[in-house]
C-alpha cells in the first residue's frame, strides 16, 4: 500500500527580481517514481531545493509522513531521509569512493580519530546490499563519470533514504549504463522508496516513471499518470504549445569536396587509427558509448589534446594543431559539452562572448577595443540565431542553456569558422530549445558549414546526421549512411569490442 | 547489478599493472630522491658538508621554517593560502618575549602564550575568511600587516631579549637527547620540529580534521552539500595553521634568545615554497606532511650547501628560485604523462 510521503502545497519562492516559484504543489508516494518535468528555468530544481533545505520557502506548507516538514538546511533533510543527487556531481575527487560515501558520518573514536576499518566494513555492506561493483579504495578522480554517478547514488542511499531526488541522473550516461541505473531505480521502488526523477529525456518517462508533474515558469501545471498520456501531451504541457517535429535534414549529396580529412589518428591508450572525412555542408554524427573516445577525437583535431601520430587535412592543407589557436585559425570551432566551463564566459555579457574568439578583428593595432563593431556583430548574431536576450549587454549566465549554446555558435560564426564540432549540442537544453538548435544545425549545414555532431542520444543522431560514424574503445567501428542508420545497428557497432 | 569493466578506451594495454609505489606517494619519493641527490652532490663537492655539526646546523635552521611550512600545509590543502604566517610568527615571538621578559611569567606559560598568540591569529583569519567571505589571499594579507604592525607597536620597534637566568634559549638549542646519548647532540629545536611533523601527520591522515581538510580542498561545494559545516572546519584548519605558526615563533625566539619585531617577513613565502616542493598542490586537495618536511629540508640543504661552496648569498636565492620552478615543472610533466 503506498502512503503519501511528501506533500507540498502553495510553495512560493522569491529571488531578487524573480518570482521563482508561485503556488507550487507536489506530492510523492512511497514506492513510486515521480517525474518532475519542465523546461529549463521552470522551477523544478528550485522546488527540490526548497524540499531539501537548500532554499527556504517564502510561503506554503510541506509535510513528510503527514507531519509538518521543517528543513533549515541540507543536512536536516538528509538526516530525515530525504536525499538529493544533484545534476552536477558532488564528490570530492581527491578522496576515495568509501571516503566520499560516508563523508560527514565517518566512524571515529575519541571524537576525532578516524576508524578506517569500520568505514570499510560499512561500505562493503552497503555495496552488497545494492549489488554494486565498485572498488571502495579507488580515488573518485580515477573513475569514469558513470561510475561516479553510482557513487553518488550509493551515497544517497547510505542514508536509508525514503525519498530520493535525482536531478538528470542520465545526462552523462550511455544507454547500457542507463539500463543499469533503471534496474537500481526499480529495485528501490519495490522496496518502497519514493523517487523524484528530473529529466529532459522524454523517452525515459515511459520506461521508468509512474506519474509526471509538469511545471512551467515557476508554476504548477498538472500531475498525470504516465501511462495515460502521450509524450506529446506532456511536451505541450511543458511548453504550453504544440511542438514541431524536426524533419530529417535534406539528403546530402556526398559529392561535395571533403573539408576535413583525418587519417590514422593515434593516441596511446585513447585513440586507435581513427580515420574519417567530413564534407562541405554535411552533418556527420559521432555515436558511441561514454568513453568511446569521441570527445577525444574532437579535442585532438581542435588541438586541445596532443596525439601521437596521424594526419589532419583541412581544405587540402595539412594541420598540425599544437593548441586550439592553430585549429581556430584553420577555421575549426569546438563547442564543448560543458558550456558553462568551456563554452562561454558566463560572467561576461553577450557581446563580449560573441567577440571572444575574434578579438583581433575588433581591436585596432594599438589594442584599443572597437566597441561599436562588437555591438554590431553581436546584434547580427542575436538576430540571425534568434537568441532570446533582452539586450546584448546581458550577462550570459542569465540566459537559458539553449540560448547559451546559440551564443557559443555565434562566437564561432563571428570567427568565420566553417567546420563546427558540437559535443553533445543539446545536453541540458529543454525540449523547446532543442528543436530550435536542431533547426539551426540544419540551416548551418545548408549554408555550407560542415558539422561534426557528437551525441549520446540516439534519436538525435538518427534525426540529424547525414552520415554516422560509430566509435567503441577508441576505434571507429563503423560508418553508416542516413539510410543504413538504425538504433540497432548503431548500438551493435558501439559495443563492438575487440 | 554488474557493470562490466567499462573504462573502455583507456584500457587498451590489457590489465593495468599494479604500481609498486602508491600513485599518490610518487611525488614524495621523487622529492626524497632529489634531497638525497642534493646531499650526495654537496658531500662530494665539499668535505665540510657531510659533517655532524653541519648536518645538525642544517636541521636546526630547518626547524623554524619547517614548523611554519607544516602549518601552511593545512591551509594549502584546503585550496587556501596563509600569507600571514611570517609576521604572525614574529608577533608570537614578541608576545613570548613580553610574557617572559616583561611580565616575568614562568617560561612554560610564556611558551603557551606565544603559541596561543599564533592560534588566535589563525582563528581570526579563519573567521574572516569563512564568515565574512573574504578570499584567503586578501584576509591573510591583511592579517600579515596587522601582525607586523602589532609586533612593532608592542615591542616599541626594539628587540626583546630574554634574561639568561630564564634559560629560555635552552628550549631550542639545548640537547635533551644528547644528555641521554652522549655525543648525539641533536638540539631540542630539531626534535620539536620532528615532533610537530608527527603530530601534523597524525592530524592530516588519521583524524576527521584531515579528512575534511582534503574534502574541502577537493570540492568545497560537495563537502557543504554533504552536510558538513564548512565554515567551522575552515576556522579549525586556519587555527591549526596559526598554532604551528605560534610554535615557530617560540622556536625562533629561543634560537636567537631574543624576539625581533622586524624578522619574519618573507618567511611565509619560503614556507609556501617548501610546501610546494613537497608536492602539495596549491589548488588544494593533495598534499602530505612528509612531503613538506622533505621540501623544507631541500630548501635548507640547498642554502647550506651553496654557502659551503662559497656561492654568494644573492646567488643562493636565485638558485632556490630556479629549483622551485624546476621541481614544480617536473611534477607537471609527470602528471601530464599520466
Amino acid at each position: 500500500m503506498s502512503e503519501v510521503l511528501i506533500q507540498m502545497e502553495g510553495i512560493d519562492k522569491q529571488f531578487p527580481g524573480v518570482q521563482a516559484l508561485k503556488d507550487c504543489r507536489f506530492e510523492l508516494l512511497s514506492g513510486e517514481v515521480h517525474a518532475l518535468m519542465g523546461e529549463n528555468g521552470a522551477g523544478k530544481s528550485t522546488l527540490m531545493k526548497v524540499l531539501t533545505g537548500v532554499y527556504q520557502r517564502d510561503a506554503g506548507m510541506m509535510t513528510f509522513h503527514g507531519d509538518e516538514l521543517i528543513v533549515p538546511n541540507a543536512k536536516a533533510a538528509q538526516d530525515k531521509g530525504i536525499a538529493i543527487i544533484h545534476q552536477e556531481l558532488n564528490l570530492a575527487p581527491d578522496l576515495t569512493v568509501a571516503q566520499n560515501i560516508f563523508i560527514g558520518r565517518e566512524p571515529k573514536s575519541l571524537g576525532i580519530f578516524l576508524k578506517e576499518k569500520e568505514l570499510h566494513r560499512k561500505v562493503k555492506r552497503l555495496f552488497e546490499r545494492l549489488h554494486l561493483d565498485l572498488d571502495p579504495n579507488e580515488l573518485v578522480a580515477n573513475l569514469p563519470v558513470a561510475k561516479q554517478q553510482l557513487v553518488e547514488i550509493a551515497k544517497a542511499l547510505s542514508y536509508d533514504s525514503e525519498v530520493l531526488i535525482m536531478d538528470e541522473p542520465t545526462a552523462a550516461l550511455s544507454d547500457t549504463e542507463i539500463d543499469e541505473l533503471f534496474v537500481i531505480i526499480r529495485q528501490l521502488r519495490s522496496s518502497g522508496v519514493g523517487i523524484v526523477y528530473i529529466s529532459h529525456r522524454m523517452d525515459e518517462l515511459k520506461r521508468i516513471t509512474d506519474r509526471v508533474t509538469v511545471m512551467r515558469d515557476g508554476c504548477y501545471i498538472g500531475t498525470v499518470a504516465t501511462k495515460d498520456v502521450t509524450n506529446d501531451q506532456i511536451i505541450s504541457m511543458m511548453v504550453g504549445r504544440e511542438i514541431y517535429d524536426t524533419s530529417k535534414p535534406a539528403r546530402h549529396t556526398g559529392a561535395a569536396e571533403p573539408v576535413l580529412e583525418v587519417s590514422g589518428l593515434n593516441r596511446k591508450g585513447v585513440l586507435k587509427d581513427v580515420s574519417f572525412r567530413l564534407h562541405k555542408g554535411e552533418i556527420l554524427g559521432f555515436a558511441g558509448l561514454i568513453g568511446a573516445g569521441r570527445t577525444e577525437v574532437a579535442r585532438a583535431i581542435f588541438g586541445a589534446d596532443m596525439f601521437d601520430s596521424g594526419e589532419i587535412t583541412v581544405k587540402g592543407r595539412k594541420l598540425k594543431p599544437r593548441q586550439p589557436h592553430d585549429a581556430v585559425k584553420a577555421g575549426i570551432g569546438y563547442l564543448s559539452e560543458d558550456r558553462k566551463r568551456f563554452g562561454c564566459i558566463v560572467d561576461m555579457d553577450v557581446k563580449m562572448n560573441v567577440a571572444a574568439a575574434s578579438m583581433g578583428r575588433f581591436t585596432n593595432p594599438v589594442g584599443w577595443v572597437r566597441r561599436k563593431r562588437i555591438a554590431e556583430a553581436a546584434d547580427g548574431i542575436v538576430k540571425m540565431l534568434k537568441v532570446k536576450t533582452p539586450h546584448i549587454d546581458q550577462e550570459v549566465k542569465f540566459l537559458s542553456g539553449g540560448n547559451q549554446q546559440k551564443i557559443v555558435i555565434g562566437k564561432w560564426l563571428t570567427r568565420d569558422c566553417d567546420i563546427l564540432i558540437f559535443d553533445e549540442p543539446t545536453r541540458g537544453i529543454d525540449v523547446g530549445a532543442k528543436s530550435e538548435i536542431y533547426k539551426l544545425l540544419n540551416e548551418l549545414a545548408a549554408s555550407g558549414k560542415s558539422i561534426i555532431m557528437i551525441s549520446s542520444e540516439l534519436p538525435e543522431v538518427l534525426r540529424m546526421s547525414h552520415r554516422v560514424v560509430v566509435m567503441c574503445e577508441g576505434r571507429i567501428t563503423g560508418e553508416l549512411s542516413q539510410e543504413e542508420a538504425t538504433q540497432e545497428r548503431i548500438m551493435h557497432l558501439a559495443t563492438l569490442r575487440v | 547489478m554488474t557493470i562490466q569493466n567499462d573504462t573502455g578506451a583507456v584500457q587498451t594495454g590489457g590489465k593495468r599493472a599494479v604500481p609498486i609505489i602508491k600513485p599518490g606517494a610518487m611525488q614524495q619519493v621523487l622529492a626524497f630522491a632529489s634531497l638525497v641527490i642534493l646531499v650526495l652532490v654537496f658531500s662530494f663537492s665539499s668535505p665540510n658538508f657531510f659533517q655532524f655539526t653541519n648536518i645538525v646546523g642544517i636541521l636546526l635552521s630547518t626547524a623554524v621554517i619547517g614548523v611554519l611550512a607544516l602549518g601552511s600545509t593545512f591551509v594549502i590543502i584546503t585550496g587556501g593560502i596563509d600569507l600571514s604566517v611570517g609576521t604572525v610568527m614574529t608577533l608570537s615571538a614578541i608576545m613570548t618575549g613580553v610574557f617572559i621578559t616583561y611580565w616575568d611569567l614562568p617560561v612554560p606559560l610564556g611558551i603557551v602564550g606565544g603559541i596561543m598568540t599564533g592560534a588566535v591569529c589563525g582563528l581570526l583569519s579563519g573567521t574572516i575568511i569563512s564568515k565574512m567571505k573574504i578570499p584567503p589571499f586578501i584576509a591573510t594579507l591583511a592579517m600579515m600587516m596587522i601582525a607586523k604592525g602589532l609586533a612593532l607597536v608592542i615591542s616599541g620597534a626594539k628587540p626583546i631579549y630574554f634574561k639568561e637566568e630564564t634559560g629560555y634559549s635552552k628550549l631550542a638549542l639545548d640537547s635533551a637527547i644528547g644528555k641521554l646519548i652522549p655525543g648525539f647532540d641533536i638540539p631540542n629545536g630539531v626534535l620539536i620540529f620532528f615532533g610537530a611533523a608527527i603530530i601534523g601527520g597524525i592530524i592530516l591522515s588519521k583524524t576527521i580534521v584531515g579528512r575534511y581538510n582534503f574534502a574541502l580542498g577537493s570540492n568545497e561545494e560537495a563537502t557543504r552539500l554533504s552536510g558538513i559545516n564548512v565554515n567551522y572546519w575552515k576556522i579549525v584548519i586556519y587555527t591549526i595553521t596559526g598554532t604551528f605558526t605560534g610554535l615557530a615563533g617560540v622556536l625562533m625566539a629561543s634560537r636567537l634568545n631574543s624576539a625581533h619585531p622586524s624578522l619574519g617577513s618573507g618567511y611565509e613565502l619560503e614556507a609556501i615554497a617548501a610546501v610546494v616542493l613537497g608536492g602539495t598542490s596549491l589548488s588544494g586537495g593533495k598534499g602530505t606532511i612528509v612531503g613538506t618536511v622533505i621540501g623544507a629540508l631541500i630548501m635548507s640543504v640547498l642554502t647550506n650547501g651553496l654557502r659551503i661552496l662559497s656561492v654568494p648569498q644573492e646567488w643562493q636565492t636565485v638558485v632556490v628560485g630556479i629549483v622551485i620552478v624546476l621541481a614544480v615543472y617536473a611534477d607537471i610533466l609527470r602528471r601530464r604523462k599520466k
